[in-house]
């Protein structure tokens, strides 16, 4: 069912959460070092879509091709710690399987978050706990990396810090990324392919494709214009300046 | 321990100091036999809140109790199919979804009640209910002893073999999807070792306290551990010691040994909670 160069497809799946249906007839796939961008209203079922891409979720209708030995690295919207469960963010990372002294260090250090290994995880802050997140999800070596809202409560620099370095990891592991978000900027500069989810799937394509075609107008405003102008101007200089790329007020265009 | 109370335990005043010293030290093994994997088991209680389907395990126990006398079954088996039987109820419950803690509350001391009735009912009215209720572990026996320690190494290796999975499964069902693991599956696993450590337990300190002595060590650990293995091995130590110094307590002041037990839990607890405050 899969050619080489898929890691993840599905196929018409249908999903319910909680008795109310949420998706119908949705296809997506997701190629080898691509990345893949779900966007959606409220609602629309991008989670659910995620869930059952993972295999937490068993679809209703249709199917998930998944590659032969494909090895999935999540990083969830939230982690919600147990107030009872104790846990240092090195035992964090053996989770599932135990990380190698050595390459635990490195996933850390590589997040950003070298120091913390002794510290609890009720005890970091939003963005130290995502990063947390992010370099267990690596450990694995990931064929596929999968995020779900994994900058929320992240402030503007600090998400938009997380992204490149997904694009990073992306250039260094060469997996493919799949990933729900919220910050249409971020996502028109990051992706390679956007789906636009609202029960189905409404436009799919290239940024500047999806952002040209009337579903995604109908669903996020004219202002959107903006975020495609934005996602060239960010795209072009994506690779000097990062700290200079969110201050043209071009946030506030999006919503326009 | 057990030399400085013989004056103390009158009943057996005609046996030996051998004897004496021999169900001294069964009832010493059984109940560290019991509180140690309760230690492991009743972290992912604590993790998990499942205190509430404990209670309704382990008072399904009686049930068992009862309709095992009743149909001249063995008790042991009686207990465990029963409160299998309320486990995968539960179980099933939860899997459909809804939020089930007034349900869980509804079976918990339903099962508890219609235990209570089933025991009056049975037949010739002779059934030592406080025995079922608040255990009896100076009346254990060589056979039961095997039970305990059998059925408690059962559950800790069990525990062992799967804790990495149960653990992801315990922190968020999607990363143990993400990573393979079937979360549904692993809790249902820790339904089954629910069911298990109740007929555990039964003996030693009865149907009304075996939920404290999974939870009490567990939350008394939790104050000096900083991981889950560490909450896990010092919650079976805070419990085998308890179940020594309850013990002890109990031939000290003839008091039923198995909320003797739970007290001495209770005050480790308390203490160990106290010195957390002050220290900060």
């Amino acid at each position: 069912m899969l050619n080489d160069t898929l890691l993840i497809a599905a196929r018409d799946i249908a999903a319910r959460q909680g008795g109310r249906p949420v998706l119908e007839g949705v296809n997506l796939s997701v190629g080898k070092g691509e990345i893949v961008t779900l966007v959606g209203p409220n609602g629309s079922g991008k989670s659910t879509l995620l869930k059952v891409m993972l295999g937490a979720l068993a679809p209703e209708a249709g199917r998930v091709a998944r590659m032969p030995g494909l090895r999935v690295g999540y990083v969830p919207q939230k982690l919600h710690l147990d107030s009872t469960l104790p846990m240092t963010v090195r035992r964090f990372l053996d989770l599932p399987v135990r990380a190698p002294r050595a390459a635990a260090e490195a996933a850390l250090e590589r997040a950003g978050v070298g120091a913390l290994g002794r510290r609890q995880m009720a005890e970091l802050s939003g963005g130290q706990f995502q990063r947390v997140l992010l370099a267990r999800a690596l450990l694995a070596r990931p064929h596929l990396l999968v995020l779900d809202e994994a900058t929320q409560g992240l402030d503007q620099p600090g998400s938009a810090d997380f992204y490149r370095q997904i694009e990073a990891v992306r250039d260094d592991l060469g997996c493919g990324v799949l990933m729900v978000s919220h910050e249409l900027h971020v996502v028109m500069s990051a992706s390679d392919r956007v789906v636009c989810l609202n029960g189905h799937v409404c436009c799919e394509g290239t940024p500047a494709a999806v952002s040209a075609a009337p579903e995604w107008r109908q669903l996020f405003g004219t202002g959107t214009g903006g975020a495609l102008a934005l996602y060239r101007h960010e795209h072009d200089h994506a690779h000097h300046d990062h700290g200079h790329d969110h201050d043209h007020g071009s946030h506030d265009q999006l919503h326009a | 321990m057990p030399t400085t109370t013989t004056g103390t335990t009158t009943t057996t005043a005609a046996t030996t100091s051998f004897m004496l010293d021999d169900f001294l030290v069964r009832a010493a093994l059984a109940a560290v036999g019991v509180a140690l994997p309760a230690g492991l088991l009743g972290s992912f209680v604590v993790w998990r809140r499942m205190a509430y389907f404990g209670d309704a395990t382990a008072h399904a126990a009686i049930l068992g109790v009862a309709l095992a006398l009743m149909f001249e079954l063995s008790v042991l088996w009686g207990v465990v199919a029963v409160a299998l039987a309320m486990a995968a109820a539960l179980h099933a419950l939860e899997g459909q979804g809804r939020e089930v803690n007034s349900a869980l509350g509804v079976l918990a001391h339903g099962g508890l009640a219609a235990g209570l009735l089933a025991v009056a009912l049975v037949p010739g009215g002779r059934v030592d209910l406080d025995a079922y209720l608040f255990g009896d572990v100076l009346t254990v026996t060589r056979g039961d002893l095997v039970v305990i320690w059998g059925g408690g190494a059962l559950v800790a290796a069990l525990l062992i073999w799967r804790w990495s999975a149960l653990l992801t499964a315990t922190l968020n069902p999607d990363l143990a999807a993400a990573a393979g693991i079937d979360a549904r599956r692993e809790t249902l696993l820790l339904v089954v070792l629910m069911a298990l450590m109740v007929a555990v337990a039964l003996k030693v300190v009865g149907a009304l306290l075996i939920t404290a002595l999974l939870i009490i060590p567990a939350a008394a650990a939790r104050g000096l551990t900083r991981t889950p293995e560490a909450m896990a091995g010092v919650a079976a130590l805070i419990g085998g010691v308890a179940a020594l110094g309850g013990l002890g307590l109990a031939l000290r002041l003839d008091t039923p040994v198995g909320p003797s037990i739970v007290c001495v839990a209770a005050s480790a607890y308390a203490a160990i909670a106290l010195a957390g405050a002050l220290r900060r």
